[in-house]
């Protein structure tokens, strides 16, 4: 069954006064349809770029360098502008950061829902409000019918995320990447975004790249999850097996730096050092200045990802017994 | 919003007086009035006598209140140079600045914001900093090197336009009016054109800089990821956005025009209030500077006002008061 | 195990080579905008400051002047003369050295301007965030007035009033009148940018440790907290000395400016304005290019400055 997203090998540099930086680093993954791949790493790791990649808006002077993104089997990595535009919004969806800035304090809800809708649908006025008003009911906002008429500064941070998802959800896309869609709003109301986005993808059929930083979104709500580490793809695999059998080290390390409710642990783990700079990632494997179990040859040659059980992880010490053939 | 009227309004009041006290002081202290009034050779008893009719024996604040008092009625004595009423002098003079000032408004306004919007959309190509160099140099140009290099090209070089005057002026009750007549939108061209040169260069600099601003904000990005066609997302979104700070700036720009007038009417010896000022400085006329002076700051002060209920207008979020809550 | 890292000595790098390395010196290098504005402004001051020994001639030596050399065109043209290239005006001045000495008096009018308009509006700016309170409100207020007024006309007034009050003004007095004039119709938007500044700074917590420290408050704002807020302000003194000499400009040429004996180019212009229709241009437009090119490049140079200090342009 071709897959819903295929990312393969992209590479994406920003040219710069001091040479050529290359942010992502030889991404691969892929997406089924209705399937939510979360992707997790630390600050800078490339978790954002890859998703403004996806969606072609990366901003200039960053470009793709190498690879190729396929949805549903079609290149859209080097389409012209016009053809990425009419695939942004109608079949894949965007969700930013920070609902505070992503609507328009100048116009009112309804007339941007309005607005997205009759853009990729072709339907009249009346019609489009009826689906702006099912839309805001489906996220679940009170008196949908007196909040379109009102502006972005009339609403909670969470009651915006809410519209800022119906805004996603409006021309009905296959993809929605989401872009840390709850780090900016309070603890007691990530949980609800959380759990809203996860039911409206299940119950609209459409897979959802999930970007965060946080494990405990990703264990609450995805299928998949990809460990992002220096612009590299270091472990991907179903949820519950990088959980709770993680074979990379990072990503071992990270699953220890998480507090356990139910365990009684004198000191918090963490890894030593920090996340390289882009300028200075080092050869072989980037993590082998932190790693605690690195071995000569890590330093030398950048490992690819290789089956590690039921993960695949770009690791040296994946057992060659472990590698079951692809 | 009330509250907000009447705050501007007490704020208006403060300016007013301020400057009022200031004309006032120009008044008192500048110059003595008798002597000009006089001459050098009149007796103590013609001083005392003058002095006692003009009021100038009453205590501080009496004469102050007196002050506003005329100020009000727009009763500012009589002019130092010409011996008559400055208010007949300003109210004739009124006409030809306001329409002077209002074609250079308009003129700046109409060039200045498209050509603004196109730089910020085609940043970084070559008509893009063609515009930005040009615009510039109208801000490295002073008013009146504008002026007289318009006059070498235009009046004397090419012979095509008048270099000074008004023309021929059609009277409509107590205003005169030069755009009734080919003559008088002849003379209006090069002086209206030298006028909004600054204002055009700034506007365009302020509208291309904010657009540039407002097209770097989360709300254009997502716009752009929900696939909205481009004229949708410049046009759409990022202008209105980049047009509610312009207004208040361009409100101000136009307050200023009417002081900027000075320039281009003395180069182009425009009959309006600004060459009527200048030589009131040249010639420390008094009560043509204080009544000058107090116009200006009404104008000033009015249009200040217009311009924030405008923004009202504009923005919603400064109209409604409460924003409301739920999760 | 880990080879050992070889010792070699690496001093510190020296000031110069920390700036030339800097993204300052690069961006201005890739701007050739920058360079030329940079170039041009190096050599009006230079021919400005040092007139007396670059001119040809002292064109305010009485005694040298040739009446019948009056009104020569500039040597290219028919008429005109070599010992003359740019040509003479109504009394026999050479213009070529008439504008070095020209922009003299423009470049020192505009320059002492601004430094006055810095010293006045940075200080109160300092003032007003870091004390606050009604001394704040107070100057905010006095700010709010003076904006609503355009500079040309504060500058205008106070001009008129000093002649008003000092009517037998000697030069030196005239000359201090208009740097105020002129100073004062600049000051507010320093006071503002530096308050604006320094109330973000006030809070930072260096601040509040030096306070606690018991630093003196005076010692804590120009120590401290003028070094970070310079960057705008220096922006806008650049901008601000092209728009001072401007300003001058404009009031020689309104008669109101500097006093006859010592002309700016703005007082040329104005000699020059009575002789255009009768076809002798150059009196004219050579001191106005001057000047366009003084304020053009002194503006370009502010414009880079501006966008290489922005950090979110880079």
């Amino acid at each position: 069954m071709t897959a819903l997203l295929e990312v393969r090998n992209l590479r994406v540099e920003f040219p710069s006064r001091r040479g050529t930086l290359l942010a992502l680093d030889d991404i691969s993954f892929s997406i089924q349809a209705g399937e939510i791949l979360g992707v997790v790493g630390e600050s800078g790791a490339g978790k954002s770029l890859t998703g403004a990649a996806i969606i072609g808006l990366l901003e200039p002077p960053g470009r793709i360098a190498g690879g190729q993104i396929l949805l549903q089997g079609q290149r859209i990595d080097n389409l012209p502008y016009e053809q990425m535009r009419a695939i942004r919004g109608r079949r894949i969806g965007a969700i930013f950061q920070d609902p505070l800035t992503s609507l328009n304090p100048l116009y009112t809800v309804g007339r941007q829902l309005v607005e997205t809708i009759q853009t990729h649908l072709k339907v009249g006025a009346e019609e489009a409000r009826q689906r702006a008003l099912k839309l805001l009911q489906e996220t679940g906002i009170p008196a949908p019918e007196a909040r379109l008429d009102q502006y972005p500064h009339q609403f909670s941070g969470g009651m915006r995320q809410r519209v800022v998802i119906a805004l996603a959800l409006a021309a009905e896309p296959q993809l929605i990447v989401a872009d840390e869609p709850t780090t900016a709003l309070d603890v007691s109301i990530q949980a609800q975004i959380i759990r809203l986005l996860r039911g409206l993808c299940k119950d609209h059929g459409a897979a959802m790249m999930l970007v965060t930083h946080d494990m405990g979104v990703i264990a609450e709500t995805c299928d998949q999850v990809a460990v992002l580490y220096a612009g590299r793809v270091v472990e991907i695999g179903p949820v519950s097996d990088v959980i709770h059998s993680p074979s990379h080290p990072y990503t071992r390390g990270l699953m220890g730096s998480i507090p356990a409710m139910d365990e009684d642990r004198e000191e918090l783990l963490q890894i030593d050092g920090a996340m390289p700079r882009l300028n200075a990632i080092p050869a072989g494997c980037a993590f082998n200045p932190r790693c605690p179990q690195v071995l000569p040859r890590c330093t030398q040659q950048r490992p690819e990802l290789m089956p590690a059980g039921a993960t695949r992880a770009a690791c040296w010490l994946v057992p060659q017994s472990a590698q079951t053939p692809v | 919003m009330f509250a907000f009227i009447l705050r501007r309004l007490a704020q208006a009041a403060i300016v007013m007086l301020s400057v009022a006290f200031i004309a006032f002081m120009l008044f008192q202290y500048v110059g003595d009035p008798v002597s000009s009034l006089l001459g050098q050779d009149a007796t103590q008893e013609q001083r005392e006598s003058l002095r006692q009719d003009l009021g100038l024996d009453q205590p501080f604040p009496v004469q102050f209140a007196k002050f506003v008092g005329n100020a009000v009625q727009g009763e500012f004595g009589l002019s130092l140079r010409q011996g008559r009423k400055v208010s007949t002098l300003i109210a004739e003079r009124f006409p030809a600045t306001l329409e002077l000032s209002l074609a250079a408004a308009v003129i700046a306004l109409v060039v200045g914001v498209p050509l603004g919007v196109y730089a910020a959309l085609r940043r970084g190509r070559f008509g893009s900093q063609l515009v930005m160099t040009l615009s510039l140099l109208g801000v490295s140009l002073p008013t009146f090197l504008i002026g007289i290099l318009l006059i070498l090209l235009f009046s004397v070089t090419l012979k095509w336009l008048p270099s000074f005057g008004r023309g021929d002026v059609v009277t409509l009750g107590g205003w005169t009016t030069g755009l009734l007549t080919v003559d008088g939108w002849k003379h209006l061209v090069l002086p209206a054109v030298t006028l909004s040169v600054f204002q055009l260069a700034l506007i365009l600099r302020l509208v291309r800089a904010e657009m540039l601003e407002v097209l770097r904000t989360d709300y254009v990005k997502f716009a752009r990821a929900r696939g909205l066609p481009d004229r949708a997302v410049y046009f759409g979104h990022a202008l209105k956005n980049t047009l509610v700070p312009v207004i208040t700036i361009t409100g101000l720009q136009l307050g200023s025009l009417i002081a900027f007038a000075i320039i281009t009417e003395t180069v182009f010896q425009w009959p309006g209030m600004g060459f009527l000022f200048i030589q009131a400085v040249q010639f420390a006329d008094v009560p043509v500077m204080a009544a000058y002076l107090c116009l200006i700051a009404l104008i000033f002060v009015i249009v200040n006002l217009v311009v924030d209920l405008l923004y009202f207008a504009v923005d919603p979020r400064l109209r409604i008061e409460n924003p409301a809550g739920g999760h | 195990m880990t080879p050992a890292p070889s010792v070699t000595s690496t001093a510190a790098p020296s000031a110069i080579a920390r700036f030339l390395d800097s993204d300052i010196w690069f961006s201005f290098k890739s701007s050739p905008m920058a360079i030329v504005a940079a170039v041009i402004a190096a050599l009006c001051l230079f021919c400005s400051l040092f007139a007396p020994w670059v001119s040809p001639h002292n064109p305010f030596d009485l005694a040298s002047l040739n009446l019948s050399d009056a009104r020569l065109p500039p040597a290219w043209l028919e008429g005109g003369s070599s010992k003359y290239l740019l040509g003479t005006d109504d009394q026999g001045r050479d213009l070529l050295s008439a504008l070095f000495y020209g922009a003299r008096i423009s470049l020192l009018v505009g320059l002492a301007s601004v430094a006055v308009s810095l010293v006045v509006g940075v200080g109160l700016g300092l003032l007003s965030g870091f004390v606050g309170g009604k001394t704040d409100a107070f100057i905010m207020r006095v700010c709010d007035v003076m904006l609503s007024f355009p500079s040309i006309l504060v500058a205008l007034l106070i001009d008129g009033v000093g002649r008003a009050i000092f009517p037998q003004a000697d030069e030196r007095l005239a000359f201090g009148v208009l740097i105020v004039a002129i100073s004062l119709s600049g000051w507010v938007q320093y006071a503002r940018t530096v308050r604006g500044s320094t109330l973000v700074e006030r809070n930072k917590e260096y601040v509040q440790a030096a306070r606690v420290v018991g630093v003196a408050p005076l010692r804590i704002m120009f120590k401290h907290v003028l070094p970070n807020v310079m960057g705008p302000v220096l922006v806008l003194a650049t901008i601000q000395v092209a728009a001072a000499i401007l300003t001058e400009a404009t009031l020689s040429f309104l008669g109101v400016g500097v006093p006859p004996t010592s002309p700016s180019l703005g007082t040329l212009i104005r000699v020059g304005n009575d002789f255009l229709f009768s076809g002798e241009w150059w009196i004219t437009v050579f001191p106005g290019l001057m000047l366009v090119l003084i304020a053009l490049s002194v503006n370009l140079l502010g414009d880079w400055l501006r966008d290489a200090l922005n950090p979110r342009l880079r």
